[in-house]
Order: structure tokens, then sequence, then C-alpha cells
């Protein structure tokens, strides 16, 4: 009995008992006559038929498949070359470094794959490393940071958050940057060379700027006090992150690229959606608009092998690609619009078809809207 | 509540003390040795649930017996115990959201009853403390009290009249606001009472508080110092009601008897008995198929997880270490909290707020009900009444309708037509007043009249046997009786002025016997006056009324003339009237009343007794006996009256027509255009229900009529068991086994090949087969009847008692199927039936309010049936059935994204979706669209609903919520949760997608899928929308724009209050990405292309598209005109073929 007792009903009850709200004035006076209470408002009554679907198929079908084929032809001119330098396979010249990896080494493994490419890349190359089957994505690692932190907070940085563990502290120090994203950051160094026709290796100047959003250098990530200068004062305290072999604010010399606003660690602590995913690393700028900024040729990646994913059976790869308006290389789009462009403008020609032969059918499938 | 239930309890408990005794003035009577002032609760009326203390506590535990609160609340108990992916606030803002806005609506629902209680309970009222009238707070009287009272008052409490300002000791009250009857009453005060109050030394003994407004028994005891204590009954009569007011009477004095909560006004609102609706019930086999597929979702993950984990090196990889508190804990418990934690991550699949929206549309749907100007009866300037809001949908549902007569097919507005003297009929035709108009019809042969003498008696019997009251003038004019009327209301019809009666028969009756020269001009202190045709005025000592009872069907009163004879004058139906008369009489007025029956006229026959000195002694003991009695006074007195009407000499009959209601004829065509089965139940006689069934149009010249009635049960001559079975097997086997099968649902067709059968069954035919003697086959009959019923178009069922009529509702509720049933009636005696539907409707009829109290709906007049359920019933329930249907399946699509990251993030619980986007994504970006289309949408114009009672039939048998219609949503939902991840995933294989090289992260994506989601979702609710109205644009364009400008406004900022700044910026790199506007835009074209496609398929529903032409030409021509001439012809041709 007292289930009962919570339910609108038993207030409707109520009113009409007591004392309903505007109960009485409902009751004794003529309903207004507008539009809106008598349910009359002026309405559009469109109703899907063949008659209106069918352009819109056609019109979809021909706006669709222009697209496609437009990304589809992007997608194919951008110039995209990848090595995979994991160093699995024996006859890899990574693979002893593959092999012999271990933490504490302080002597870094080097080794450098040649390659050639068939194409000149024409316009600004951006150059990625790849990871595979590195879940970046996993619940413990995404949560695993602290962006008080990284914005400059000075508390939060002597006293990082718990969602850090355990990454947080070492020694009795804090971690800056603290958490498991920031530890694992990704440290092989890629260089690339040109082989001249004669052998002599020229280096390609690499950018290491630009690469992360800019709201993310200039707002998302600060270093502490706010000021780039003296960050070793700054981060006094803490310490370095278990994995990394030098602290926060020896990342790099230019001062405007160091500490939390490396744009190397700003890239890195943008976890990837999927555990094969692609990170910008550096890019190559376009000199002048007579030479391409990558002549077809010879080259040599160098690479100081750093990371371990042998642990995990990953793999890393290195990227060349252009890029076009609609970003790196991607052939799914533009099929994908082709596709379904194609099928409306085929089912808008079935239709049509069955419309006109059997101009009087009634598809009675009892399936409501 | 609690309060009243207490009250009910120790009620119970004092119901073994069967009585209370009450010190009239708290004054201690000689005759009691010892003066316990008993306790009795005080005068305060408590309608409201909550304290200022005790809401909060209260409210919330009454919340959370609700299980789908309780669910969500356990959700969020385990996100704050439990590490989960998801912060508590995502599923506790929505809770709290949903707890706050019932709460609210709760607490202002309960603030307006503290305000009308306190209204109640301080209203000053004067009691009589020694001897002068003191003023106190309404709440302040106690049982015991003598409250004073002047006209136009409400009483406060229930009070025993003992003093009235009137000579005749009597005083007029109206309970509208108890029982609506507008009309005077007359209460009487008690009998042989003394001047002085002050000095009145009594006790009154009376019964214990029940709610039966019309019966109190009681007993007071006078004691007088130097007399034996005096003892007089107390009855209804005697009984003011608290809630009822005062008329045309200047003041009273009253002792209170029942106060506050045990008034019989307090003890009349009860909560009724909770109706669920079919549409709930579908909601909640849906939410246990979410359930399930929860449960499976949280079972897949977590096995999958541990899989996943089994594998070399992903456990724990070097990047992604383990805290020391996880490695600690036991494995099958990290299980289960996994477990947990999958199922708080997919907890949305269950819509949170599908409730408060379901709720929120019903609340404020049913507005448009009382809105409907064409519910507006100019008449009683009344329109419709919702009473609940929950029923609204099962309008649309409705399977077999179940009608009252009078006052519900027929208008209740009794006219005169006839009357029968002796065998020779008389029509009231004639102007002339003295002159009698013989008409020679097919049964008087005769150009005859019956004896001067019997005429005189007629009409004498006519004017005195009833109850009726002469309106006075006004309150200034007391006793100034006035058949002409008074011209202060010069808008009644000239007959009506001046009668007052609880039956309008009564009135008709009496105007009748005015038209033919006999005026009753009033009663006045027990004395009757009527003038005759010589315009003497003749009076009458009106010595007792033998109240009308619908068992009995008859009253009578037992008079003296002046010359001393004691005359028994008694009026009632014919077949409680023939068996009590000399049976030689019987014949010649038996014709005619059947007569006038055939004719559609209510009929009653009257007759008189000349009482002999020592009949009219014995009877007078006899009913002053019963009276005094206070246990079993019901039996007893009917016991008395049964003696004392018998032998009686039949006069003649008289004939009333109750004309049909406006359009009762074209309602009920249509409500069985609609598929519904309408069934007549009536106390009236068959003949009078057979011309009314005919009249509307429930039974044809082509019906072939199945009775089962008393008289074709006793006309074989046999036993009356043998003849129902034999009738029963033989109407079985016409009816439903030699029926083609054409009943394949209720969508049967409607081809008029098929035999139509109407079925008629009478009270007492039906109690034969309900309550058979035990030797036959109970259960059988009870089945071959059900079945003979369903087979039949029409079935009336007449000489229905009350309860009979909640029976045979009951058992089609209850039969196979379970079918939705309707009933509509007007007067108390059709509450039952009413209460134990599934919709109950209440018509403000004549007979009091009584049953618009206790329906769901009220509607002024019968002809609103049809509009409320072709056209409001049909739109509540496609608006509801699509609201459910949505729900379900944003929350599915919702969901599955999500679900489907879990095998890419190797089923660490990652969510897709940011924490605000699961949080906002029920409440604010996909409600309002959903709730404006559940309360706006016309797939099918009004009009058109109205014209085509044939498309009612569409929606029936919940055809929008059965599992085909599930299961085709959950599909739709599959496939576009399917979509929307695996479609932004291939884009993702490639995550460079800005024109500088920049990738996107985890939560990019997430607001990709989320942002095609939100669109999808909308964009499908926009393609459904048939009836766009400015607000639906405005709802769900803005619903979008709200989207945008959320996700720009919360990921510009910097929120200190976050710990993460997960999506800072995000959605502005998705919309600087052309990439990602392609793919949004691809993804949304290619979830809604399925069901486009459908739509071309499918039939449109109804015949609109044809009818709408008209009203929409001018648009659709400027459409034809653009497009190109291939187009145009073909979509011409189109608009007209599909």
């Amino acid at each position: 009995m007292m289930a009962s007792s919570y339910n609108i009903k038993e207030e409707d009850g109520h009113h009409s008992g007591s004392s309903g709200p505007g109960g009485n004035a409902v009751r004794t006076k003529k309903p207004d006559n507008t539009a809106f209470k008598q349910q009359r408002l002026p309405a559009w009554q469109p109703i899907i038929t063949a008659g209106t679907v069918l352009p819109a198929f056609f019109i979809i079908g021909l706006i669709f498949i222009p697209i496609g084929i437009g990304l589809y032809v992007t997608s194919n001119n951008i110039k995209e070359f990848e090595i995979d330098y994991t160093g699995i396979d024996i006859s890899s010249p990574c693979f002893n470094c593959s092999q012999s990896y271990s933490w504490n080494t302080t002597t870094s493994c080097t080794c450098s794959i040649p390659f050639s490419l068939d194409q000149p890349f024409e316009s600004n190359v951006f150059m990625y490393y790849g990871l595979s089957n590195f879940y970046q994505n996993h619940r413990r690692y995404v949560k695993s940071r602290d962006d008080s932190q990284l914005n400059g907070n000075l508390d939060s940085l002597k006293a990082p958050s718990k969602e850090c563990e355990p990454y947080r502290i070492n020694e009795n120090m804090p971690i800056a940057p603290c958490g498991a994203i920031a530890n694992s950051m990704f440290n092989d160094t890629l260089d690339l060379f040109y082989i001249d026709p004669n052998g002599t290796r020229t280096p390609i100047p690499l950018m290491k700027t630009g690469i992360a959003w800019w709201t993310d250098k200039h707002v998302k990530f600060r270093n502490p006090g706010g000021s780039s200068s003296n960050l070793t004062a700054v981060f006094y305290g803490t310490t370095k992150p278990l994995s990394w072999p030098k602290p926060v604010y020896e990342l790099d010399t230019d001062p405007e690229n160091n500490g939390f606003v490396n744009e190397d660690l700003i890239v890195w602590m943008r976890t990837a959606a999927l555990p094969t995913f692609r990170k910008l690393y550096r890019i190559i700028q376009k000199k002048n608009s007579l030479t391409p900024t990558l002549p077809r040729g010879n080259y040599t990646l160098d690479i100081v092998y750093n990371y371990p994913v042998r642990s995990f059976d990953g793999r890393k790869r290195m990227i060349l690609s252009t890029i076009s308006w609609m970003g790196g290389k991607n052939p799914f789009l533009g099929i994908a619009y082709i596709s379904v462009g194609s099928v409306c403008f085929f089912l808008g020609v079935v239709l049509l078809f069955i419309h006109h032969k059997y101009g009087n059918r009634n598809n009675s499938s009892d399936i409501p809207n | 509540m609690l309060r009243r239930r207490l009250n009910r309890l120790f009620g119970g408990d004092e119901k073994r003390v069967d009585s209370r005794t009450i010190y009239v003035g708290n004054r201690p009577c000689p005759a009691t040795e010892t003066f316990i002032p008993p306790k009795f609760c005080d005068n305060r009326i408590v309608s409201s649930k909550y304290t200022i203390w005790n809401f909060l506590p209260k409210n919330l535990f009454e919340q959370f017996r609700r299980i789908a609160n309780f669910y969500f609340l356990i959700i969020f108990l385990v996100q704050v115990i439990v590490d989960t992916p998801t912060s508590p606030v995502t599923s506790g803002l929505p809770l709290f959201f949903v707890i706050t806005v019932t709460a609210i609506k709760q607490g202002y629902e309960d603030w307006l009853r503290h305000k009308a209680d306190s209204e109640v309970n301080k209203y000053p009222v004067r009691v009589l403390e020694d001897g002068q009238p003191a003023r106190k707070d309404s709440e302040k009287i106690k049982v015991g009290d003598i409250v004073e009272v002047v006209e136009d008052e409400t009483f406060p409490c229930d009070l025993i009249l003992l003093q009235s300002s009137r000579d005749d000791d009597t005083c007029f009250v109206t309970t509208a606001s108890l029982d609506g009857e507008s009309n005077h009453k007359t209460h009487y005060t008690v009998p042989d009472m003394e001047k002085d109050l002050q000095s009145l030394s009594a006790t009154i003994e009376c019964e214990q508080p029940q709610p039966d407004l019309y019966k109190f028994v009681g007993r007071m005891h006078i004691y007088k110092p130097e007399h034996d204590p005096a003892v007089r009954s107390l009855g209804p009569e005697n009984l003011l009601l608290k809630g009822a007011t005062l008329k045309n009477t200047k003041k009273i004095y009253g002792v209170a008897v029942y106060t506050g909560m045990e008034t019989k006004m307090a003890l009349n609102y009860q909560g009724k008995s909770q109706k669920r609706s079919a549409v709930e019930k579908s909601i909640n086999a849906f939410l246990l198929v979410y359930l399930c597929i929860l449960i499976s979702k949280a079972v897949v993950c977590t096995t999958l997880k541990y899989v996943w984990q089994s594998q070399d090196g992903q456990d724990e990889p070097w990047y992604n270490q383990k805290t020391e508190k996880e490695k600690g804990t036991i494995l099958y418990v990290k299980m289960f909290t996994d477990f947990l934690s999958f199922m708080v991550l997919f907890n949305f699949i269950i819509p949170v707020s599908m409730y408060v929206t379901v709720e929120m549309q019903k609340f404020l749907g049913s507005f448009f009900i009382t809105w409907d100007r064409d519910f507006f009866d100019p008449e009683i300037e009344e329109g419709a009444l919702v009473n609940t809001s929950d029923l609204n949908e099962e309008l649309g549902q409705v399977e077999y309708v179940f009608t009252d007569k009078t006052g519900t097919l027929t208008q209740n507005n009794m006219e005169f037509i006839e009357c029968c003297i002796d065998g020779f009929q008389y029509t009231a035709f004639s102007s002339e007043l003295d002159s009698f108009c013989v008409t020679d019809g097919p049964v008087s042969t005769f150009q005859e009249k019956a004896g001067r003498e019997k005429e005189e008696l007629f009409l004498r019997a006519l004017c005195l046997c009833h109850t009726v009251q002469v309106k006075e003038a006004g309150p200034d004019e007391l006793g100034g009786d006035q058949v002409d009327g008074p011209a202060s209301e010069p808008l009644r019809p000239a007959e009506q002025r001046g009668f007052i009666a609880s039956s309008p028969d009564e009135v008709a009756l009496v105007k009748g016997a005015m038209r033919y020269g006999f005026t009753f001009l009033g009663l006045e202190s027990k004395t009757m006056k009527i003038k005759n045709w010589q315009n003497d005025v003749e009076e009458y000592e009106l010595l007792h009324v033998l109240n009308f009872d619908p068992v009995r069907r008859r009253m009578s009163v037992i008079v003296r003339s002046k010359s001393g004879d004691t005359l028994l004058f008694c009026k009632g139906a014919d077949s409680s009237i023939f068996p009590r008369v000399r049976p030689e009489e019987v014949e010649r007025i038996r014709m005619h009343v059947q007569r006038s029956a055939t004719e559609g006229y209510r009929t009653l026959c009257v007759a008189y007794k000349r009482l002999s000195v020592d009949e009219y002694a014995a009877a007078d003991a006899g009913l002053r006996e019963a009276r005094l009695a206070l246990q079993d006074r019901e039996e007893k007195l009917m016991a008395v009256y049964n003696q004392v009407e018998t032998a009686m000499s039949l006069i003649g009959a008289t004939a009333v027509e109750d004309r049909l209601q406006e359009e009762a004829a074209q309602t009920m065509e249509a409500l069985q255009g609609a598929g519904m089965k309408v069934w007549v139940l009536t106390g009236d006689k068959m003949e009078t229900a057979k011309s009314t069934c005919y009249a509307c149009r429930l039974f044809r010249r082509s019906t072939e009529l199945l009775e089962l009635t008393v008289r074709t049960l006793e006309s074989g001559g046999r036993r009356r068991e043998e003849m129902l079975h034999d009738l029963l097997f033989d109407f079985h086997r016409k009816a439903v086994q030699d029926a083609p099968p054409a009943r394949a649902g209720v969508n049967r067709s409607w081809s008029s090949a098929n035999p139509e059968y109407g079925f008629i069954v009478d009270g007492a035919a039906l109690a034969l087969v309900m309550n058979p003697s035990p030797d036959t086959n109970c259960s059988r009959y009870r089945s071959l009847f059900l079945q003979i019923c369903q087979n039949c178009t029409a079935v009336l069922c007449c000489r229905m008692a009350p309860l009979q009529k909640a029976q045979i509702v009951k058992m089609v509720k209850n039969s196979k199927g379970s079918p939705i049933t309707l009933s509509i009636g007007d007067g108390a005696n059709d509450v039952s039936m009413i209460l134990e539907a599934h919709v109950g409707i209440g018509v403000k009829g004549k007979e009091g309010r009584q049953a618009v109290r206790n329906s769901d709906y009220a509607i002024p007049k019968l002809k609103h049936l049809r509009k409320l359920l072709l056209a409001h019933g049909h739109l509540y329930y496609i608006r509801i059935a699509h609201l459910v249907q949505y729900f379900f399946y944003k929350n599915l699509c919702f969901i599955l994204p999500q679900f489907l990251y879990q095998f890419f993030c190797g089923c660490s619980q990652q969510p897709l979706y940011d924490a605000a986007y699961l949080t906002m994504y029920n409440i604010c970006f996909t409600s309002m669209p959903i709730l404006a289309y559940s309360l706006l949408e016309q797939q099918i114009a009004i009009e058109v609903l109205l014209d085509n009672a044939t498309l009612y039939r569409d929606i029936a048998k919940n055809a929008m919520l059965r599992w085909g219609p599930f299961l085709y949503w959950t599909v739709l939902a599959v496939f576009q949760g399917l979509i929307f991840f695996f479609g932004v995933k291939y884009l993702f294989s490639n995550p460079a997608l800005q024109d500088n090289g920049q990738v996107f992260g985890n939560w990019s994506y997430g607001t990709i899928v989320f942002t095609v989601l939100v669109f999808t979702v909308t964009l499908k609710l926009a393609l459904d929308t048939r009836h766009w109205t400015w607000i639906n644009h405005f709802v769900i364009w803005g619903s979008l724009a709200f989207y945008v400008v959320f996700s720009f406004f919360w990921g510009g900022i910097i929120w200190p209050f976050l710990k993460q700044q997960r999506l800072y910026f995000v959605f502005f790199n998705m919309l600087s990405s052309v990439s990602a506007w392609l793919v949004i835009i691809l993804l949304i074209v290619l979830s809604l292309l399925p069901d486009i496609l459908l739509g071309v398929l499918r039939k449109p529903r109804g015949p609109h598209t044809q009818q709408k032409k008209p009203a929409q030409s001018s648009g659709g021509h400027h459409q034809t005109s653009d497009r190109p001439l291939l187009m145009r012809t073909f979509s011409d041709e189109s608009n007209t073929v599909m």
C-alpha cells in the first residue's frame, strides 16, 4: 500500500480534491483558443515519399561521387614513405640494438637504415614515428597524468595528483612530469641524411617546433612559474621520470621548447586513439620552390635506439609523408564517399525503376518508423 | 499519508468498540456515573504529505523506492566506491537532476496542499461556549462542541443538526463540493429538541467514522432532570457533512460528531488504486532486454580483458605499471570490480532520463485534453477534466468500451411523454390544462377514458409519491411556495422552474402531473399541498417516505388525507411492482409498459394501497423501530418496506422519454469502426435498453440478436439451468463456431459478409452464468459466455447491478490477450466499473459527481469520447510509443561505440566520450527534441483521425511497442553504432587529419563519434517528425546549436575544477580539420540512409497523403516547379500513387 504512495497520479488525485494549481481556472473558463492549446500550430508537414526522396538520393549521389573522387585523388597524390626499424628481423641493421637493450646502459645504441625514395617529395614533408601494439589508450595509462602540474601549477609540481601512481614519487621526490604517459615518452632520436650520388651525407634539417597544437603549446602546457628561463631552479626539488635519461628541463636547448612546453613531450602527452598510431616528430620545411624538399635518391635514417618495444611485441616505424588539405594519406574517405555516393545513386535508379514498373506497389512491411 | 494510515489503523482498533459516545457541549450527563472526556482527533485537516522537517528524508525515501531510481543510486554508489572509468558525477548528476525535479514538483504540490489545509484549518468558526458564540479557528473544534453556522458557510466538521432558524426544523444544504449534486437537500433537526441549547444535556451514540457519505446511524439520549432519558434516532438526514454548504437557512446549531481526518469528506479522499498502462509494461520488458544486453556486454568485456591480459607482456607492459594497490588485490575481487566497472561504463544504455521524460510528457500532454475547446460544453460551462495523466496513451489502445445507458448514451433529461391509467393511454401533448387527450393507439382501441376517480387518484399519486422540493425564490422569501418559479432565473425553460430533485425522473413526473392539472405546491412541515383541477388546495400529511434504492427499485410514501384516510403510494419499475399488486390488474398495464419500453421510454408503474388503522399502526411501529436500530438498520428497514409494500393495486404507468445524447449514434458508429467493441451495461430494462441500442446504431436491422435473459430462459418451460446450458451452446455454435475465422486479431476486416450478432443478457441470467449452482460446470459457462460476447459486434447487458457491471468488466479485462477496456458512465452506479476498467471515463452528467471524481478522465458529453479516443488517444499513443523506442534506440547507439572501443583499448574500461558528454547526452543534447516531438507530433491530422475511425486499428494491440518494432529500432541502433565507431576508426588509421600534419588523439576520436551521434540521433528524429511547428524547429536546431556552443565552451577554457583538461580545444581542432567534417557528414548520411529508404518503401500511414494535399498545395507546387522536368512528372505521379 505504501508502495503506491509515490506516483504522479496520486498527486493528481489530490489536485482534483483539494486545490489543484489552476484547476479551478480550467474548470470554469472556456479554454483559450490559441493555436498551441488547440494543437493547431501552423506546421510544415513533410512526407517521405519516393517523390521527395528520390531526388535526394540522386543529389547525394551526384555530390558524393565527385567529392569521393577528389578525396581519392588527393590521397593518392600524397607521398608517403614508411620504414619499420624495430629490428625484429636478424637482417635489420637495428637488430642488435633491439636485442641488447637494457635500462641501465648509459651508452646509447645507434643504428642506421638506408633507404631510397623513388619519387621526390615536393612540398613540406612531415616526419612521423609510429608505434604498434602500444596501448596509449589503456585506461590506467590515459588517466596517469597531472594536467595541473603540466599547466605550471607549483602546488601540483611538488605534490602531483594521485592519478600519477605509481609514477608519482621517486625517492621521496615528486616526479615532474609525473604519470605513466610522461614516463614512457618516446625517446628514440631519428636523423635523416641525404646521400649524394657522390656519397656524401648531407644532414636534412628537421624542425622541432610546430608539431604540437598551438593551444597545447601556449595555454595547456606551461612551465612552472610561467617563465622558461632558469628551469633548473624551477624544477628544483623534483626528480626526472624513471625511464628518462635526463630531466625535463634538459629536453632541449631552446628555452621556448624546453621543460613542459617541449613539443615532443606535448605531442606524446596527447594520447592516441588506437593501439597502432603515429605521432608527428619533425617537419622538413621546403627550402625554395625550385628544388623538391626531398629529391629522389638515397637516404639513411640514423636512429639512436632507446625505446624498447619488444617486451610487448610492439613495432616502431618512421614515416615520411606530405600533407594535403585533408591531412595525411588515407584512401578510406575517398573510397567511402564514392561507395556511399554510388549506393545512393544506384538506389535512386533502382527505386525509379521499381516505381515506374510497379506503380502501385505497396510494400507493407509492418515496421513502423 | 502516514498519519491517515495510522488513523485508519487506530480506527480499525476502535472498530471493536462499535460506536462512539459524544457528550453534547462536552458536559457530563447525569446518567453516566463518571465523565471521562473521550479522546478524539482534532479538527485539523492534513492532506499534505510532508512537513519541512521530514520532506527531504521522506521524499528521498519514496523516490528511491522506484526501481529505476534505485538502480541508478546503486550505479552511483558503485562509482563512488569502486575505481570506475567514469567519475561518479556522470551518473550522479543526471540522478540528482531527476530526483531534484521530482522533489521540486512534489514539494510544490505539497506546499499547495499545506496552503489549502491551513486555509481550511484557520477558517474562523463560532463555537458555543457557555451559551455565547466564541470565535475559534476551525482546527480547534473538538468533538462535542456546539458549532454555529450561518447561511452560505460551509460546515467545518460533521455536525448533528440541533437547531435551525427555520420554523419547520429543517435546513437546506448543497453538497456540490462533496458529490457535485447542486440541488438543495433537506436535513432535519433532531426531533423534539429543546430550544435552549445551553441547558441541553445529552449524549450521542453513533457509529465509528466511515467514508460512505450517505450512511449514518446514531442515537441521541436526552436527559431531563425530571424525566426519563428520551431517545432519538439519528440518520443521514440529521448529519451535516463537512464541506457541504448551508443554504436558505439563516443559521443553525450543530454538535460536532466527526472532526478533522475522521470526517466523511476526509475519509473519502483516498488514493485510488494505481492503474498502469500497457506502455509501461512494454517499457519494463524492454528494460529487461537492455539489462541483459548490459550484463552480457560487461561479461564479454571482463572475459576479454582477462584473455587479453593473459597474453605475454599485455597485462603490465613497462610503460604502464600497476599501482601497489592494484597488484595487491585478489584476482577474483579484481574481476568483480572490473565487471562492476564495465557495468558503470555501459549503464547509460538504460536511459535514466526516460522516466522523467515520459512523466513530463504525460503530465504536460494531458493539458491538451483540458485545453481542448471541442470538449467544452457551454451548457455546464466546463471542459474535460484529467484526473490522471498516466493513462493518456491507453486511450489509443481501447478494445472494449463499456458504456452506461442513462445519462451517457441518453441525456438523462427526462420528458414526460405519456401515461396509462387503468389500461387507457394518455399523451402529454395536450396543452389544455383540464382536458385529457386520449389517443387511439394500437392498444387502446376504445375511445374511452378511465374513470375520473382513477385519473384523479393517479395524478395524486404522481403529485405525492416523490421527494421533489419546490425551489424557493431566494433566502429572503422563506416559505413562499412558487410553482411558477421566480422571475430571477429567466434562463431556465419555463417548465424547469421550481422543482429540485435528486432524480430527473421525478421532476418529469411532477411536471407531467402539473400539465394534467395537478400541481404540487410544496412540502411544509410534513404537509404536502397539491392543487387539483378545481384549483382547490388539498393537504396531505406526510407520514413516511420509503426511500428509493436501486435494489428495491421502487419508492413509496404514506400520507394521510384530510378525510383521515391513510394511503400508501408506490412507484417503481414494473418488475418490482407487478409482483406486489393484484395479478388481474397487471395484464392491462403490462402491454402498455412493454410498448412504451420498446419505444425507448423509461416506464414506471404506479400503485396505491389504502391502509387501515391497524395496518398503519403496525407499519408505523415497524418503521420507527427499524429506524432506531443502530445495527443492520438497512436490512431491518428493507424488511419493513417489503412488508408494507404488498397487496397494492395498480393504477397506471408512466412513460418518460430519455433523449439520446447528441451524436450518440455517430460516436458509437465511430467507435465500432475503430475496431472497438461496445458493450452497453445498464440497470434499465431490456426493452428500453434495446431500443436505445437500435437508436444508437449499435444494433442494426441486419444484426441477429441472441438473447440470454430471464424471458428466454423461462420460455421453454424447463429449468433455468438446463435452458441456460442449451442456449449457451446454441449461441456459441452460432456466433463462434460457425463464424468464419476472420478474427485474426482486432484488425479483422470489416466485411459485411459476416453475419453480425448482437448479444443481450440480463442481470439474472448473468448471475446464473457467473455463479451457477454448484453442480454445473461453472468455468465452462463463463468461457462460453465470454467467447460469445467477444464474437458479437455489440453486447447489451441490462438489469445490471453496479457490482455486476464491474464483474463484466473484470471478466473481459482478464480474458485472453488481456484487452484494454474502457468504461464510461455518469452515475454513482457506474463508479465500480469505472474503477475496474483500464480507463475510466466520467461523463459530467446530471447524476452527481461521483463518477467524475472516480474517473481517470471526465468529459461533458458522450460525443467527446470520439475525439478523446480517436484523436487524442491515437496521437498520445504514437507519441509515447515513439518516445520509448527512440529513447532505447538513442542510448543503444550511444553506448555501442563505447563498447566496441573496449576491443581496441585492451578492455580497460576506457570511456570513449568525455565525462561531460556522457552526462549531458541524455539531459541536454537529445532530450528536448524528443520531448517536443512527443508533445506536438501529429503524424495524421486530427481531422483525418476523426473522419477515418479505421486508422485507430493501425495502432491496436500495442502495435508500435511490440517486439517487431523494438527489434527494428534495436537493429537500427546497432547498425548506426557500428557505423559511427568503425567509420571513425578507419579515418583514424592515419590520425594526421589536419593540414598542418598534426595528429588527433583519443579524445578527438570520441568527440567525432559523439558529434556524429548527436547529429544522427537528432536528425533521425527530424526525419520521423511529420508535424513541424516552430517549436520543433526551435528545439531540434536549438539542441544541435547548443551542442556546438557547449562543446566550444567546454573545450575553450581550462576548467580549474577538472583534474584533466581532456577536451581542451579538441572540438575546435576537430572543426578545423576538413577530413573530420567530411567523415561526419558521410557517417550521418550513411546512418540515416536505411531509414529514408524504408520511409520510401513503406506505405505512408493512413490516407493523409491525399487528404493533406489541399492544405499544403502551395508549398508542394513550388517544389515541383523548381525541379527538373523529369523529376516533376515523376514526383507528381508518386504523390498520388504512394
